[in-house]
């Protein structure tokens, strides 16, 4: 169970409301994409669900376990785990490293245990390693196992902040632009990942700019602009909103 | 209550050289986003410069502090493009060891040219002090902080009304944005590291008469420069100068009246007390963007 | 070829004593000894967790005075002593690590900084605890029944034992999940948030492991000269473990350790050849120049020569 509820949420920056009381729910088990203009405070809401922002009110829980203002790390150890719009892996460090910090959540060996050099920390080590093994499979970047992920090319960059996300094993996967920078190919494996993730009983919420990718995936669409929602709904009927098509298009078009 | 204004008038003194110290930093510091360890090492300089033209040059006092000052932005101006130019988008790690590589360097090599001894600075002003009401100030002490509290006016003129000035204030509000409006970034940094470098020369020209020069004054320096631009808030000439006045102040209260082998500590006590209650005062929590 | 040279390499360090008389090369390697369990201490911070902290003499010297001061006063036989230097030492890091956590970059390098000036200024003017600036004189030599360490020989014996359990204390803690974690937090900590990494818990960690292994660096210290003053706090202490770490290599585990052994060894050799002036001037010029040309350190630099 993965049921993600977002209420009156509202971010501001130096008193600009960025978000100005967003109400949302995401389903357990299924795919949910946020969309809109730039500057519509997708990013503002993935930041204030996760804990890198402070919101001014409102409440996000997961299961109905109350989430607000909690530490992102702490966020992540209740099972919300997030991607960055910019490409962020951990750089000097090999693709396999990179898993194995994403895997910090599955291990338990504390400081003392580690100090005294127990068999069981050693096991944990190899139980790690195999786990890391599989989530690089899975992404498909088993071949590139021992290579810097700063040398890798972007898509594959992607794919690595895909797999360390993954590692963490998260019930509620938030993904910010996945699909940026992509070419064609990579978005189809992508959306190929995403569906998999789905039927293993992944909750995904993402953000996109490709419409395309979003209503041929999604099981919901929210909309956002100027930090609120002005829709949700199925993508077919997103499509035909007027109001969404107004935000995107502008109150120009009135075609 | 007369030792109470005379630790304050002490205070005075010292705080407007401090002040000097920290609008330097501040402006190094905020501007370029460089930890200047080694804004105490051109103190040094300043004081050994103005030494040097006395004793080697035979100028007169007044000659010899300004020649300070110029040495002492000559110096920033050639520091800068060798060194830091250089390593301009490298980690801020690497520029701090650097930086420290530099101190441990030139704090060497004056010890080195001048020896370990302290070197009285002489100065042509009476040592009798000029007693106004219930205070008495040495003329020497007075000319400091007249001179320093000129300087600091004219560091607020040149800030505040001349285009250089006005090129540094939007460099260091915008970067990129100035640099689209023509601003040569590369000329102010220059500028503003040798702007900085100057008034640390001028404190240390000030000073030295008063304290001694030796090679290792530039240290405590330092991190008083750091402890100011930290209570006055990066960048900020205003809060610079009063901050300068306020470390003044605290030092001569607390050697005054709690130990004076204490004094150095109101300086490190400030930098954790501030730091610690108002955390780096940059990003609070509720604006970190992930 | 490998496994030879170790072998031969650990030989010659069991045996050291047999073959190095001099009293005076002994102490060259005994101080080479502290120093690298203080550049491995230093490294933990500085190179695996990426804190430039630039008051690690602080720790040293708590280390020094508390465990001099309880052999003194209260007369504790050495081996309780190290472990209450390490302890003392490791509370010091705890408030550092804290620290660390509200106060960043060159921020942090400033409050280091302060707490080890804040802490000399305190060694010096607490005449009734630390002597002041005359120090502590007389402080014993460790001693086990029927054994004394009072000769440089068996104070080696001791070191190496000493340095040899820093080493294995560092290579665990790197290779485990704690180690990812401090080398997760300095390449992008946003990141490692994200898949639970706690950065307090993480960095307080690293900052006690340090703290408390400068400390055993200062107990040893202590017991050695057997004479303990302000002057453990000096900046130069800080600065040369600084250099050790970042010219023998940042990051990695060899690093430390080769530049504690070259910047012990190279002032002794040069000890003849200039006067302490000129050296300190070198060693400027020298961190300046290993920025620039050699900026990973020897350890990287020479391990991708051999790929």
């Amino acid at each position: 169970m993965a049921t993600l509820s977002v209420e009156d949420l509202a971010v501001e920056f130096g008193g600009v409301a960025a978000l100005a009381g967003v109400s949302f729910g995401v389903r357990t088990g299924t795919i949910t994409s946020l969309i809109g203009p730039n500057g519509a405070g997708k990013t503002t809401a993935f930041n204030a669900i996760t804990g890198y922002l402070r919101p001014r009110r409102g409440r996000v829980a997961l299961d109905d376990v109350p989430l607000t203002g909690h530490r992102p790390c702490d966020i992540a150890r209740r099972g919300i785990v997030r991607t960055f719009q910019k490409t962020s892996v951990f750089p000097a460090l090999s693709v396999h490293d990179n898993v194995m910090v994403g895997l910090h959540l599955r291990g338990r060996a504390g400081v003392l245990a580690i100090l005294g050099g127990r068999r069981a920390v050693r096991d944990e080590e190899a139980r790690l390693i195999t786990e890391a093994e599989s989530v690089m499979t899975f992404v498909g970047l088993g071949h590139r196992r021992d290579e810097a992920a700063s040398a890798l090319p972007y898509g594959e960059q992607r794919l690595v902040e895909l797999a360390v996300a993954l590692a963490a094993r998260p019930r509620l996967l938030l993904l910010d632009e996945p699909g940026a920078g992509m070419t064609g190919g990579e978005k189809e494996r992508l959306i190929e990942l995403i569906r998999r993730l789905r039927d293993d009983g992944l909750t995904v919420l993402l953000v996109e700019h490709d419409m395309r990718l979003v209503m041929g995936i999604s099981d919901t669409v929210i909309v956002l602009n100027h930090g609120r929602v002005i829709a949700e709904g199925p993508p077919a009927a997103i499509q035909a909103h007027p109001d969404v098509i107004r935000a995107y298009l502008g109150a120009s078009a009135r075609a | 209550m007369d030792a109470f204004l005379q630790h304050l008038v002490n205070g005075l003194v010292l705080g407007g050289t401090y002040a000097l110290l920290g609008i330097g930093l501040t402006l190094i510091f905020g501007l370029m986003n460089l930890v200047n360890f080694a804004h105490g090492e051109f103190y040094t300089l300043g004081a050994y410069a103005t030494f040097a033209a006395l004793a080697l040059g035979g100028t007169n006092f007044f000659l010899a502090v300004a020649a300070a000052i110029v040495v002492g932005a000559a110096a920033g101006a050639l520091c800068e493009r060798v060194l830091l130019r250089p390593l301009r988008d490298e980690s801020i790690d690497t520029t701090m060891l650097v930086m420290i590589g530099r101190w441990i360097a030139l704090q060497n090599g004056e010890l080195l040219v001048w020896g370990g001894v302290a070197k009285s600075i002489p100065h042509p002003f009476p040592t009798a002090p000029l007693v106004l009401g219930p205070v008495g100030i040495a003329p020497l002490r007075l000319f400091v902080v007249l001179t320093a509290l000129g300087l600091i006016g004219l560091s607020w003129l040149l800030i505040q009304k001349t285009r250089l000035g006005t090129a540094m204030r939007a460099t260091f509000q915008d970067r990129e944005t100035a640099a689209l409006m023509g601003v040569r970034i590369g000329r102010i940094h220059t500028a503003t590291f040798a702007f900085g470098s100057a008034l640390a020369a001028a404190a240390g020209a000030l000073l030295g008469p008063i304290f001694l020069a030796y090679p290792s004054m530039g240290d405590l320096a330092s991190l008083k420069a750091f402890s100011v631009v930290i209570l006055g808030g990066l960048g900020n000439l205003a809060g610079a100068t009063l901050g300068g006045v306020i470390l003044g102040i605290a030092e001569e209260l607390g050697a005054g009246y709690v130990s004076s082998g204490y004094r150095d500590a109101v300086g490190f006590v400030i930098i954790i007390l501030v730091l610690l209650l108002r955390p780096s005062g940059l990003f609070a929590r509720s604006e970190r963007i992930g | 070829m490998r496994r030879l040279a170790a072998a031969l390499g650990a030989a010659a360090m069991l045996t050291l004593p047999l073959w190095l008389a001099s009293p005076y090369h002994l102490h060259v390697v005994i101080m080479a000894g502290i120093f690298t369990i203080l550049a491995l201490s230093l490294n933990l911070l500085l190179g695996y967790t990426g804190q430039l902290s630039l008051g690690h003499a602080g720790f040293f010297g708590i280390g020094a005075y508390t465990s001099a001061l309880l052999a003194l006063h209260w007369e504790w036989p050495f081996w309780l002593a190290l472990p209450s230097a390490a302890l003392t030492a490791g509370l010091a890091g705890y408030g550092i690590g804290r620290l660390a956590l509200k106060v960043r970059g060159a921020y942090f390098v400033l409050v280091t900084i302060s707490f080890a000036g804040v802490i000399s200024l305190i060694s010096i003017n607490w005449m009734e605890l630390t002597n002041g600036p005359l120090g502590l004189p007389g402080v014993p030599a460790p001693e086990l029944p029927g054994l004394s360490f009072r000769t440089k020989g068996a104070y080696y014996y001791l070191v190496l034992a000493a340095a040899g359990l820093s080493y294995l204390v560092c290579h665990r803690v790197v290779r485990s999940r704690l180690g990812r974690a401090f080398v997760a937090l300095r390449e992008n900590e946003p990141l490692a948030e994200s898949v639970g990494v706690d950065p307090t818990r993480t960095l307080v960690a690293a900052a006690v492991l340090s703290a408390a292994m400068a400390g055993v660096a200062g107990s040893l210290y202590a017991h050695y000269t057997r004479f303990v003053s302000p002057e453990v706090f000096l900046f130069s202490y800080t600065v040369t473990m600084v250099i050790m770490v970042v010219a023998g290599g940042k990051g990695t585990l060899l690093g430390p350790v080769v530049g504690a052994i070259l910047f012990t060894a190279l002032p002794e050799a040069l000890r003849e050849a200039m006067a302490w002036q000129w050296q300190m001037v070198a060693y400027g010029l020298l961190l300046v120049a290993l920025v620039f040309f050699l900026p990973r350190g020897i350890v990287p630099t020479v391990a991708s020569w051999r790929r």
